[in-house]
């Protein structure tokens, strides 16, 4: 009760934290938090995305995904290793400080520090030399096509700023005290931060001083991470949110069904799929003992075949998923459209399960996360109930993210005989897949470290190597289609589908979807 | 007295510390929480080199001792998540969850013993069984599901009160209240009664129970006998004998409450103590989880101490069996 | 959170509980018509019992009553999914009370569910009595230093509410165990979770009961005839403490279903390919917006008559236990 009466007496000198009437504050929702405001600290699209909003790179990506010049005005391969960036003259951080070639070395360092989360962006080898205030070279060790397509998330961070507050570092679990850039933010972008509370609620407010033409019409943005799915849905539809992401397939239907607020669906570029332990001599998890029944191919073959994917696409994504015959996106490769899935057809899975000499089928162990992917646990149960069909009886493991990741991954030795996954390539190129997923790879992870199934044909491999350093499109593609051609021929994955964004949106609000989920909030307009 | 105290104390402090140990070495097992702070194209080596750094690499014990050694120089450690200290969290989510678990305890009370002592009095009218049922039916379904129904009555249909977070919150420094707004007072309504159904239905049967049978003892009848009105004997005496029990159960119930505040919490994204922890058991955030549970700890150690020194200075008797040895 | 209050037991005051009537035997008072008089007096006790006894009979007959059998995944069908209850129009009279998002018939999984929840129940009760009974026993009959340590180790263990265990068990059990049964290993991280939290209750009413015995003349005389104290204590405390500790198992049962419920949102309960009632709810907590009710809605249901039963069972003995009341 002291509390209190301290608290009325106080009321007078506090300010409350509410926003005038007359502002457009766009209030939304993520369904995890903000965690830290350092740029670097994170390899995650949330984070990076939000982020967006108030740092810039040299080049940013627009609604298509198309690459623009941001804090770069243009650039040119001036030698194949040599690349020239012409910075942006005039830009200032939010502090007032300006920006010049100084901070992008200094932001090259540090992207590329050890305690960066970041390093892919900048290869080591890389040099980075200031030619004059506002021109930059990027000198390579080797040719490089996609060397900028990452850079949209590369963020340029004021060296001035960082070193007047010891952030040069950057911020770091194992930091003795709190870095000031994973509480603070200055950059250059359309949004300044005003609060950040962590884990509770940041706000953002308009930066008047952009470079750019303001699309948007916001005063201030206030961001809630809503955890739960129906409390999320719930601050939607009774209006105390304008927008909220991801919602629930499920409950797009009531979304639009309400008067004021509709569902934004579209294509995601992350691909959904099954892995299989084409290494281990004898199956883990499994009734099978002494040798391993995925290594043939037609084991494999039977699994995709009987599952069918249209009518998880039905049921359990409810439409919003689009099935998938490779392992990437078809917007991110352009001769996507010649595979096609081997067809569902369980009787054409048993014949083949007989075959291989598994006629009275076998049992095996499934991995699954339950927090990771759009019902990623539904979809699991859906497929062991297909495969019980044929006779494979999976025994599913379904698990919260952290502990699935830490049994399925190298530092948890690739405990998994059998898992679903998704993928979105960071560079939007099938290169980043190719050595993600699918080459080789050894005991220790090295080679591709999330081809956890250790599918593995030197073919590819060397079609990898190839891709990275070729200049001609066209070649290039042929190269990545030989690939993915290699991997479906011997059935190293089931891609399953490219699930659906969707996201939920108040009608009073206008606003731009990306297909790789991040919410550019500088292109919201609110009546 | 003074030495009962002073062992008990002492007592308390090898609980906690044991609590510290039990918890510690089960967060071994709950998940890798390098995975947890990292993108997942950080190379394997990466994140070798983070849990090096870390110290996640050492013995048990060693980490243990470490964080034993921070603990009494009230040092609990930097979230992997946040990158903050973690009593810098924990101290700006305190006030979000004690003003739900008081509020709910306060209408817990407030609700039930007005119930309580009306079931008590009037055993077989039909609106105590109206009570008894509903109040049963109360702690009949899991509270989530309760949260999410009043959700959807409150906020989706009727469109009355909010369904998340705490409204307008005024921070008044070393607390943040939510108790100075009219926003603040709405959107504490729901998660109130969602958290304290249970503890209003536990007082509601307590102060019946403990009505009826003081109704019945010899100097209720006296009282009666002597002619004293009927409110007077209710409210005066009979009553006022049941709350010993109801403040006692009141105040043990107390460390659930916030304990069980991680559902309420969860489920209307109050940013309390309670949601803080959930999410870092998801993301393994072990400083977090850590502090947070030699919180509870701590302050059930505090409740359950002082109720017993409470107990000895009403009844003395009970040194002999209740004090050690 | 314990029901503790509901049988006079105030947390951690020691040697507060009032021993309870004389010591007479459980059956003899079973036995006893008034006992069997006052069930027959109160109609909603009657009908407790009955759904009570109606769910026991469905939950062990499942495999022969029940319509699917919900576990089989090969007899799921994908395509049969969000099927609503039979009278609704796009109802199919094969699924009385519809289907879920994996296609798996409503009453059947309630009726598997309940069996999988009854048996969480019973067996993490029948834990904590075990464990708080022998511990209680223990130390009201030796005292001293086993009394204190049993005493403190009491305390920690309400520092751990059960969510908070089940949590860190579940997760530690997990971290630990490769096998792929996470349905026997989640129930048994359950029962254990569930059962620890509850045995304080048991104990603190035995021990207290046990002060009381110890000093009687009787164990006394049998020190002096050279049998054990121990056994002949067993024989008249047990009895003793029979109707308190009954009403807690029954109060118990109840709060432990509820608990069960609770822990799967949080991540913990038994995995939904053999799901629990508590299992079922979660899942269909994510339908209740799009309007597939019956999903959620048939299996609260359920679970909550099955609680309610169960607590108005609970009610009744204390009340018909407790002399004083009646």
């Amino acid at each position: 009760m002291k509390v209190r009466s301290a608290a009325l007496a106080a009321l007078a000198l506090t300010v409350v934290t509410a926003m005038p009437a007359s502002a457009k504050t766009l209030k939304f929702a993520f369904q995890g938090t903000l965690k830290l405001l350092d740029p670097y600290s994170l390899n995650e699209t949330f984070t990076l995305g939000t982020l967006g909003n108030v740092y810039e790179g040299l080049t940013r990506r627009g609604p298509d995904l198309d690459i623009q010049p941001a804090l770069a005005e243009r650039w040119e391969i001036v030698e194949p290793t040599r690349w020239r960036f012409y910075l942006r003259q005039g830009v200032k951080f939010h502090n007032g400080n300006d920006f010049t070639a100084d901070d992008v070395v200094f932001s090259a360092d540090r992207v590329r520090s050890a305690e960066s989360d970041l390093k892919t962006r900048i290869a080591p080898e890389v040099k980075v030399e200031k030619v004059d205030d506002y021109t930059v070279d990027f000198v390579l060790p080797g040719p490089n096509p996609i060397l900028h397509y990452e850079w949209d998330t590369w963020y340029i961070m004021d060296k001035e700023w960082l070193e007047a507050n010891s952030a040069g570092k950057v911020t770091s679990a194992s930091d003795e005290n709190p870095n000031y850039a994973g509480l603070n933010a200055n950059g250059t972008g359309p949004f300044q931060v005003t609060s950040h509370e962590t884990g509770v609620k940041t706000v953002l407010a308009k930066n008047d001083a952009w470079w750019d033409t303001p699309k948007h019409n916001l005063t201030s943005v206030e961001f809630t991470p809503v955890a739960q799915d129906a409390t999320r849905v719930a601050a939607l539809l009774s209006g105390e949110l304008d927008m909220v992401y991801p919602i629930p397939v499920q409950d797009i239907k009531r979304v639009n069904d309400n008067a004021t607020t509709q569902a934004m669906t579209g294509p995601e570029l992350r691909t959904i799929f099954l892995g299989m332990d084409q290494m281990r001599d004898e199956l883990l998890y499994s009734s099978v003992k002494g040798k391993n029944p995925f290594k043939d191919a037609r084991v494999r073959k039977a699994v995709y075949q009987a599952i069918d994917i249209e009518a998880i696409s039905k049921k359990v994504m409810r439409g919003l998923s689009t099935p998938s015959a490779i392992m990437i996106s078809p917007f991110l490769f352009s001769r996507a459209e010649e595979f096609t899935r081997y067809a569902y057809d369980p009787d054409a899975a048993k014949a083949l399960l007989a075959e291989a000499g598994y006629a009275d089928g076998f049992e095996v162990g499934m991995d699954c996360p339950n927090d990771r992917y759009v019902n990623d646990e539904a979809i699991c149960q859906t497929v062991a109930a297909m495969l019980a069909r044929i006779g494979i009886k999976v025994n599913l493991n379904a698990q919260p993210k952290a502990q699935y990741f830490a049994k399925i991954l190298q530092s948890g030795g690739f405990d998994t005989s059998f898992y679903l996954l998704g993928w979105t390539p960071g560079s939007f190129d099938s290169w980043n897949v190719l050595s993600n997923l699918i080459n080789c790879r050894n005991e220790a992870g090295d080679g591709s470290p999330f081809n956890l199934g250790g599918y593995c044909n030197a073919r590819v491999d060397e079609l990898t190597k190839m891709v990275l350093s070729e200049n001609d499109a066209t070649k290039r593609d042929a190269m990545i289609a030989e690939a993915f051609t290699i991997i479906h021929d011997e059935v190293g994955y089931v891609p399953l589908h490219q699930q659906g964004l969707a996201w939920g949106v108040s009608s009073s609000v206008e606003l731009t979807q990306r297909a790789d989920n991040v919410f550019m909030m500088y292109y919201v307009t609110k009546n | 007295m003074t030495a009962f105290v002073i062992r008990r104390l002492l007592q308390s402090v090898i609980v906690m510390v044991v609590v510290a140990l039990i918890a510690f070495l089960m967060f071994r097992f709950v998940g890798d929480p390098v995975n947890q702070m990292v993108g997942i194209e950080t190379t394997p080596e990466q994140r070798e080199a983070l849990r090096e750094r870390l110290g996640l690499n050492d013995p048990v014990l060693t980490q243990f001792l470490r964080f034993i050694g921070g603990v009494a120089q009230g040092d609990f450690g930097i979230s992997y998540q946040f990158k903050r200290p973690v009593a810098e969290l924990l101290a700006d989510r305190l006030p979000a969850t004690l003003e739900l678990s008081l509020m709910s305890v306060v209408f817990a009370l407030l609700v039930g013993i007005p119930m309580g002592v009306y079931t008590g009095l009037h055993r077989d009218s039909w609106l105590s069984k109206v009570f008894l049922s509903v109040s049963l039916v109360g702690i009949s379904l899991p509270p989530f599901l309760i949260g999410i129904l009043l959700i959807f009555i409150f906020a989706v249909n009727l469109q009355v009160l909010p369904s998340f977070g705490r409204g307008e919150v005024v921070d008044l420094g070393f607390w943040s209240t939510g108790l100075l707004t009219v926003s603040g007072w709405k959107a504490l309504i729901l998660p109130a009664i969602t958290l304290g159904l249970f503890q209003m239905t536990l007082i509601m049967r307590l102060v019946r129970s403990e009505m009826m049978e003081v109704l019945r003892a010899d100097f209720i009848k006296f009282a009666r006998a002597r002619g004293l009105k009927r409110r007077a004997v209710h409210f005066g005496h009979a009553l006022k004998n049941t709350l010993v029990p109801v403040i006692t159960i009141t105040g043990l119930q107390l460390g659930s409450v916030v304990a069980f505040a991680i559902i309420t919490e969860t489920v209307f994204q109050w940013p309390g103590m309670g949601l803080l922890f959930l999410q870092s058991v998801q993301e393994v955030d072990i400083p977090i989880m850590a502090a947070y549970l030699l919180l509870i700890a701590f302050l059930f150690v505090v409740i359950n101490l002082l109720v017993d020194i409470l107990y000895v200075v009403v009844d003395p008797r009970i040194r002999i069996t209740g004090g050690a040895q | 959170m314990s029901v503790g209050g509901e049988v006079r037991e105030p947390g951690a005051a020691p040697a507060t509980m009032a021993p309870g009537p004389a010591p007479r035997g459980l059956l003899i008072r079973i036995l006893d018509s008034d006992l069997l008089y006052s069930f027959r007096q109160s109609k909603v006790t009657m009908t407790a019992a009955f759904v009570t006894a109606a769910f026991f009979l469905g939950a062990f007959l499942a495999p022969w009553i029940a319509p699917h059998n919900p576990f089989d995944l090969a007899s799921l069908n994908i395509l049969d999914s969000y099927l609503p209850p039979a009278w609704e129009a796009e109802g199919d009279p094969r699924y009385l009370l519809g289907t879920d998002d994996q296609g798996r018939d409503i009453l059947s999984a309630i009726l598997y569910g309940s069996r999988i929840s009854l048996a969480i129940g019973f067996s993490s009760v029948a834990f904590a009595a075990v464990l708080g009974i022998g511990l209680g026993l223990l130390s009201g009959y030796v005292g001293g230093t086993t009394d204190t340590i049993i005493m403190r180790i009491a305390d920690v263990q309400l520092t751990f509410p059960a969510i908070l265990i089940a949590l860190l068990i579940d997760g530690t059990v997990r971290g630990l165990s490769d096998n792929f049964n996470r349905e026997a290993a989640a129930f048994w991280v359950l029962t254990f979770s569930i059962g620890l939290s509850f045995w304080v209750q048991y104990a603190r009413t035995v021990r207290s009961s046990t002060l009381v015995e110890k000093n009687k003349e009787y164990v006394q005389a049998a020190r002096l005839i050279g049998i054990s104290p121990l056994l002949i204590m067993l024989r008249h405390v047990l009895p003793n403490v029979m109707g308190p500790v009954l009403v807690i198992a029954t109060i118990n049962l109840a709060l432990a279903i509820i608990t069960e419920a609770t822990l799967s949102f949080l991540g913990v309960g038994i995995p939904p390919t053999q799901p629990s009632l508590g299992t079922l709810i979660r899942i269909g907590q994510d339908f209740l917006f799009s309007g597939e009710w019956w999903i959620t809605i048939f299996p609260g249901i359920a679970l909550a008559v099955l609680v309610l039963a169960v607590n108005l069972l609970g009610d009744w003995l204390r009340d018909a236990l407790n002399p004083k009341l009646r």
